[in-house]
């Protein structure tokens, strides 16, 4: 946001002084597997454009809260709200609600017996209703974006970890989600492919994609991060800029954390 | 010898008996024809229902898995053709050996879906249902084809049992190849027509069992 026209985001409803309105709000969440608290009150924001960055230990639960999100994981109370709709609702629409969350998975999750591009169109064509054609063309701008028009062709097998998730991410970004869910997007990945996906999202970020991403890349955070989300055990810790979270993090777990991780 | 060659390799027995074992033959094209994609089919079904999110659907399932893995089929077409008659069910020898092998063949074809179904890693269902797929979409579209390219040996194998089971079908006088065969055996007082359709099975059987190895090796199971 520039501001140069006007100080008011272009979101901000009648009430003054509310922030840009959430794309994603997710209020008093609680989620247990069986016995295991994992998610213990969460409430988190993402506003338009913004791309809000989770870190934290492994079993925190920062894959169940994003799971929640589109309901792969039942929570057990609390609400998420996304682009105005409560996708907790018992009757809410969850495959309606679904097109507008993009999910990326640490394992791609390609449709191994499909091309790339018929991994993009699969949804176009069965949810969204497109025609082939339409299906076709949106597929392949998709993937153009991602870097990869020259392999709409070509099989996931075919394709370099990276590369593959990059076509998952294309197979979201074409059904134009008002949110991108990112679930360590990288770690599976060989470090030299790491930066093509980052690149991506980084692109997307630029381009005005409203994310959530959990991952360890914390370079990435510094650089694309609107708000680091630092969790443990179930609950928000701290949250702030990169900035803060980063060099001057109020927490002593927080600052326990990012010292394991930078060795 | 030659007594060994007129018992059983009997040529002009053979001969004679041909048109007979032909219509028997082209009965168990025929039988074949109804009764794999009944199964393949009813198999798909009782696989589908094993995902269900409904609890009670998935338990009837066992059961019914269950129940016709554990009867023979034999006693099952005996039970269908000659014992529903005492209920006023009366079927031709045809429809019970169909209804017989949907019941049992849906048990069987749907075990070896349900593995396959079940290689297929949970990342798939989740992506295909992250997009906003049905349940019964992402089945169709993503798990399924998967999942069947993955058991196709053992769908095909499985087949194999079928045809030959097909022969159960003689014991309700449907004149089938093993039916026609016999019949002609009791005629001509000759085994040569048994041996014929022994090679008849053969014949049709063995392609497919090369064929099923080879796709067996293939795949390095
Ligand atoms: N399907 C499940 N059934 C039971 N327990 C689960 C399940 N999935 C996750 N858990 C448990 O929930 C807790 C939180 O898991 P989660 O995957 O959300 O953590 P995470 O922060 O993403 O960890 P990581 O950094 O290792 O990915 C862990 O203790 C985990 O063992
Ligand atoms: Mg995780």
């Amino acid at each position: 946001m520039d501001g140069s026209v006007s100080s008011v985001p272009r979101s901000l409803p009648s009430d003054a002084g509310r922030p840009a309105e959430a794309v994603l709000q997710i209020s008093d969440l609680h989620m247990a597997f069986g016995d295991l608290e994992v998610l213990k009150g969460i409430d988190l924001s993402v506003a338009e454009q913004e791309l809000v960055f989770i870190i934290g230990p492994s079993g925190s639960g920062k894959s169940t809260l994003l799971r929640c999100c589109n309901r792969l994981e039942e929570p057990n109370k609390g609400t998420i709200i996304v682009d105005g709709e409560e996708i907790t609702a018992p009757k809410a629409n969850l495959n309606k609600l679904r097109q507008r969350i993009g999910m990326v998975f640490q394992s791609f999750n390609l449709y191994p017996h499909l091309t790339a591009q018929a991994n993009v169109t699969l949804a176009l064509r069965k949810v969204a209703g497109k025609s082939r054609i339409e299906a076709r063309e949106i597929a392949l701008a998709a993937l153009d974006r991602v870097g990869l028009s020259d392999k709409s062709d070509s099989y996931p097998n075919e394709l370099s970890g990276g590369q593959q998730q990059r076509v998952a991410i294309a197979r979201s970004l074409a059904l134009q989600p008002r949110v991108m869910l990112f679930d360590e997007p990288t770690s599976a990945l060989d470090p030299e492919l790491v930066g093509d996906v980052l690149n991506v999202m980084q692109d997307m970020k630029e381009g005005g994609m409203t994310m959530l991403v959990v991952s360890h890349e914390m370079r990435f955070a510094m650089n694309a991060a609107d708000q680091v989300v630092f969790m443990d055990r179930g609950v928000i810790v701290e949250q702030g800029t990169p900035d803060r979270i980063f060099k001057h993090p109020e927490h002593q777990r927080t600052r326990d954390f990012l010292g394991k991780v930078a060795h | 010898m030659q007594a060994l060659i007129d018992q059983f390799f009997n040529v002009q027995i053979m001969a004679d008996a041909w048109p007979t074992v032909w219509r028997g033959l082209m009965m168990t094209v025929l039988l074949c024809i109804a009764v794999i994609p009944l199964g393949l089919l009813g198999g798909l079904l009782v696989a589908m229902a094993n995902t269900a999110p409904w609890r009670w659907l998935r338990w009837t399932v066992v059961v019914y898995v269950d129940i016709f893995r554990a009867i023979p089929p034999l006693v099952l077409l005996i039970f269908i053709y000659a014992g529903l008659p005492f209920a006023g069910i009366r079927l031709s020898p045809f429809a019970a050996v169909s209804i017989a092998f949907l019941l049992n063949n849906s048990a069987y074809y749907g075990e070896i879906y349900r593995a396959g179904i079940e290689s297929i890693g949970k990342g798939q269902m989740e992506a295909a249902r992250s997009t906003g797929l049905s349940g019964l979409q992402a089945m169709t579209y993503v798990i399924l084809p998967q999942a069947v390219r993955n058991v196709l040996p053992d769908l095909l194998s499985n087949t194999i049992e079928v045809v030959k089971l097909t022969s159960l079908a003689s014991v309700v006088a449907l004149p089938e190849l093993l039916y026609s065969a016999d019949m002609a055996r009791s005629i001509t007082y000759n085994a040569s027509p048994i041996v014929m359709a022994a090679l008849i099975y053969l014949a049709i059987l063995w392609p497919v069992v090369r064929f099923l190895s080879r796709l067996e090796r293939r795949m390095g199971a």
